[in-house]
């Protein structure tokens, strides 16, 4: 039900008629019978009578309660204009003529008329004063609550709207006639209707400045009882002789205060439950008295006792205190005992506890001391379980209180609804440029979706995602590599390199073009997996914006198909030299020796050379295998040397018979070497163990074998060690130990048996010694 | 899910006992009287050390033809009991164990209120409202 906003005019008139429909004296519900009359009185057809009674929802309710009937009127108004009959006429229409009623509203109305001019005339507190001295006494309150408001319905018509300023909504919201409010605000609060809580204004009046106090009279009762209790010590600040009535009337005039509040915040704004600023400074006053830190909590003992003076059954203020306790802590903070405060005042007052805490009293960080304080007005009421209005929009209303949420501790649900309302299309976007969401709300609902590790998987989306500064980082580290890639050809480059298997297996591949143009032998893998380890190729950066590096990615991603892009060069130099001399001449077979344990890399193998003049030993080692033959005679020299190792080595000669041109070249450096006799051999038996399974073994130049193993061994530990971490590296250098192992057994051996002949040759010099000494002893 | 869903207090009587099917209420709250037992004998064997040890979730405690009763206890020996219908495509644990965190956190709430005096039978609204939003899933 929107919203209704009344003139002040309208507001006496209505709750005039209200009064004279509410035969019951309940002041809360229009008889049925005499609404219907009154509607009839209206001379509008029964259609638009009907009309108008479900479009102020009292077919809804069953019943006119003062809303629906100050609603009706409000149609009638509007339908005896001949305007449509539609619920946001209701404010629309300004300057709307008062229904008029035909039958029997006439003495209503010339008593209203009557009425007004008593009632401006009087001073404020003109009609109040006959009143208050009847119930001064605190003891008498109930009394006098009880006896006053029947005589005083019927004058009161004019009390209610007199000094109002007030806002017609007071009453909507707890029934409460614009009574005009604190007598801070309007000492002329002739409210002759509820006499009874003059003496309230009067205690008021005597400091906390609160509001005069007027209830509807059908509180009285609940009043009543209110106020036999005596006063206990926490109502304090008040009035200490009306301590109870004040209580009591501060209630009544918190609730009437309403409509003062109400008026003067916004206008056109209905919520029955909204608390007034009088309600709300009186709320804080007794706030106060228990707690005087505004911003502690009131324990939840003390609460109880607080509220227990109001008499109401447990149970009902077991509700109201689940319902106004929000974070469920089981102590009140301000907000949330103004909200209890408030549902207290309503139900003495005789509003039903609503089901759900009405929105204008969730609580919210708002300026306490500021009246406006009041949420944002909503555009319509969206409170729900108001007894007195429908609430059919509530969720409507609910993201006006969103703004507040953040700042406080909210329950699930207002989590989930903040967050629903998060998820508006403003927010999204954000979430789309920024990856930190400003609301954190939001986070919960989206999570950041966008991805910040480029996996290889989605290495090439990631080139055509060109993001902002998100992608940035994650692909930052790559974004350098590439580049790095085309300059460095230092090894240590292969180190920095992050790896990606796409990038690592391109790596791989680009060794195998670069360095074995020709050979695709077994070896090749060996190699590559020599390579493998050591960092891998940077990743290919997931979302590089610059066009070479979108070059280098596709020649990564590509090269494993092609195998043919030798401009990637870039990385094999990158790679531990190897015997670049090999690459070119050394045929197949040597390669894979050479492979053993050496990442083959660049074509650039006249660059390398120089580099690894071990390398160049041994690719000349090669080339000197080959050249055994001929070089027996260059190895003579190293004959002694290689005597003892001279089967080892033969074995190795025989190896290196099919050894490239090269090898022979090794002969003279071989020669050169010839260090360690001992240390060649195993350089030489490896080669002979490798080569033995292509080629047959030829033992043949001792010398050269053992000048072979020398320059063998003398380049192996040249060789970069950071390729041994390679599987295929270290499986080699097995064979390689194998193989010395056995070769130096086979020396062992050799060397027991000639150790045997000395020993032999030495007993048999003995023997002769003696044999020619007994002649010396003589 | 629930058909019966009912709150013992520590000293074990029952705070709020409500089922489904009104009609067959007493045979409910004669299961739940008789599903104590077993929930005294699982606390009494599983902790010898208080509370640290024990889960306050008991899981199924016995089943019946017809329905399978689960418990809970807190910390504070107030035991939730649970049934079940049997019929029911039998729910998952977590999902028990997702009505009993409920049943939780709204008995916590109770307590909370002070106007609310432990041992009272429990009265509150918001209480109500998610038992019947419990029990109403099933049916």
């Amino acid at each position: 039900m929107e919203s209704l906003t009344l003139s002040d005019v309208e507001q006496k008139y209505y709750s005039d008629l209200f009064i004279y429909c509410d035969v019951d004296n309940t002041k809360k519900v229009a008889s049925n019978g005499k609404v219907l009359d009154l509607f009839r009185a209206a001379q509008l057809s029964n259609d638009v009578v009907l009309q108008i009674t479900e479009l102020c929802g009292a077919t809804r309710l069953g019943h006119f309660g003062r809303s629906q009937f100050y609603i009706a009127l409000k149609l009638i108004a509007i339908a005896q204009s001949g305007l449509p009959l539609r619920v946001e006429s209701l404010n629309s229409v300004k300057d709307l003529p008062l229904p008029r009623f035909v039958m029997g509203k006439n003495e209503q109305e010339a008593r209203h008329a009557a009425m007004y001019p008593d009632t401006e005339n009087q001073g404020p507190y003109s009609s109040v004063i006959p009143r208050p001295p009847g119930r001064v006494q605190p003891k008498k309150v109930s009394t006098h609550e009880v006896i006053q408001p029947c005589p005083d319905t019927t004058s009161p018509v004019v009390s209610p709207h007199q000094s109002p300023p007030t806002s017609p909504h007071t009453w909507r919201k707890h029934k409460r006639q614009a009574s005009g409010g604190a007598v801070e605000q309007q000492p002329a609060v002739a409210r002759a209707v509820w006499p009874p809580f003059r003496e309230a204004q009067s205690g008021l009046q005597l400091g906390d400045g609160l509001w005069s106090a007027h209830s509807p009279p059908p509180v009285q009762e609940s009043w009543v009882s209110f106020t036999d209790t005596p006063p206990s010590s926490t109502l304090p600040a008040m009035h200490p002789s009306s301590a109870q009535v004040q209580y009591t009337t501060v209630r009544t005039v918190a609730s009437a205060a309403t409509t003062n509040e109400i008026q003067r915040q916004a206008s056109g704004y209905d919520d029955p439950w909204k608390i007034t600023e009088e309600q709300r400074q009186y709320y804080i006053n007794q706030f106060k008295t228990i707690q005087s830190d505004l911003t502690g909590f009131i324990p939840g003992s003390a609460a109880k006792e607080f509220f227990t003076k109001s008499k109401l059954p447990i149970l009902e203020l077991s509700h109201i205190w689940e319902l106004s306790d929000f974070d469920k802590d089981g102590a009140l903070t301000l907000d949330e005992f103004c909200a209890a405060f408030h549902l207290v005042v309503a139900r003495k007052n005789g509003y039903d506890l609503p089901e759900k805490l009405p929105e204008s009293l969730m609580p919210k960080l708002i300026d306490l001391d500021d009246s406006a304080g009041v949420p944002e007005p909503a555009p319509e009421v969206g409170f729900s379980g108001s007894p007195v209005e429908v609430t059919p929009n509530k969720s409507p209303s609910m993201p006006s209180l969103n703004q507040n949420w953040p700042e406080l501790n909210q329950s699930n649900e207002q989590w989930e609804t903040f967050s629903e309302r998060s998820s508006s299309s403003q927010t999204l976007t954000q979430f789309d440029s920024n990856i930190a969401p400003a609301d954190p709300d939001t986070a919960i609902v989206h999570p950041v979706p966008i991805r910040m590790t480029p996996s290889k998987i989605h290495m090439q989306e990631m080139e055509l995602k060109r993001t902002g500064s998100d992608h940035a980082h994650p692909t930052s580290p790559l974004m350098p590599k590439p580049p790095e890639l085309s300059e460095e050809k230092k090894l240590a480059a292969t180190i920095k390199f992050p790896g990606t298997t796409v990038g690592r297996s391109a790596y791989f591949k680009i060794i195998i073009l670069d360095w074995n143009p020709g050979s695709h032998s077994g070896t090749s893998p060996e190699g590559l997996k020599a390579v493998a380890p050591p960092p891998p190729p940077p990743r290919p950066h997931a979302s590089h914006s610059r066009s070479s590096s979108l070059d280098m990615n596709r020649n990564f991603t590509t090269v494993p198909a092609a195998q043919q892009q030798a401009g990637v060069v870039a990385f094999p130099p990158a790679v531990p030299p190897r015997p670049l001399a090999t690459q070119t001449s050394v045929p197949h077979g040597h390669r894979s020796v050479d492979g053993d344990g050496l990442p083959a890399h660049a074509s650039t193998s006249p660059q390398q050379m120089p580099e690894q003049p071990n390398f160049a030993d041994f690719s000349q080692f090669q080339a000197f295998a080959v050249e055994q033959p001929a070089d027996d005679g260059e190895k003579q020299q190293e004959s002694v040397q290689v005597e003892k190792c001279a089967d080892a080595t033969g074995t190795m000669r025989a190896v290196k018979s099919e050894a490239q041109p090269e090898e022979r070249t090794t002969a003279t450096v071989n020669s050169a070497k010839g260090s360690t006799p001992l240390a060649p051999p195993p350089k030489p038996v490896r080669r002979r163990l490798k080569s033995e399974d292509e080629l047959r073994p030829d033992m043949e130049d001792h010398p050269q074998k053992s000048g072979v193993v020398a320059s063998v061994l003398a380049t192996q530990p040249s060789i970069p060690r950071s390729v041994g971490k390679d599987k295929k590296a270290i499986q080699a250098s097995i064979r390689r130990n194998k193989e010395t192992n056995t070769v130096l057994a086979r020396l062992n051996s050799e060397l027991q048996q000639q150790l045997k002949d000395l020993l032999e040759e030495r007993i048999s010099l003995e023997v002769q010694l003696e044999q020619l000494r007994p002649f010396s002893h003589l | 899910m629930a058909v019966c869903v009912a709150v013992i207090a520590k000293e074990n009587y029952p705070l709020y006992i409500r089922s489904v099917p009104s009609q067959s209420e007493l045979k409910f709250h004669y299961t739940v009287h008789t599903s104590l037992d077993v929930v005294e004998e699982k606390i009494s064997t599983a902790g010898k050390a208080m509370a640290e040890q024990r889960e306050l979730y008991l899981g199924l405690l016995y089943p019946t033809e017809d329905y399978k009763v689960y418990g809970y206890v807190t910390n504070s020996k107030v035991k939730f009991v649970i049934v079940v219908d049997s019929s029911n495509t039998s729910l998952r644990d977590n999902e028990i164990r997702s009505m009993f965190r409920k049943l939780h956190n709204s008995f916590t709430d109770v307590m909370c209120n002070p106007f609310y005096n432990p041992g009272d039978p429990i009265q509150s609204r918001a209480f109500d409202s998610m038992v019947s939003a419990m029990m109403v899933q099933s049916s």
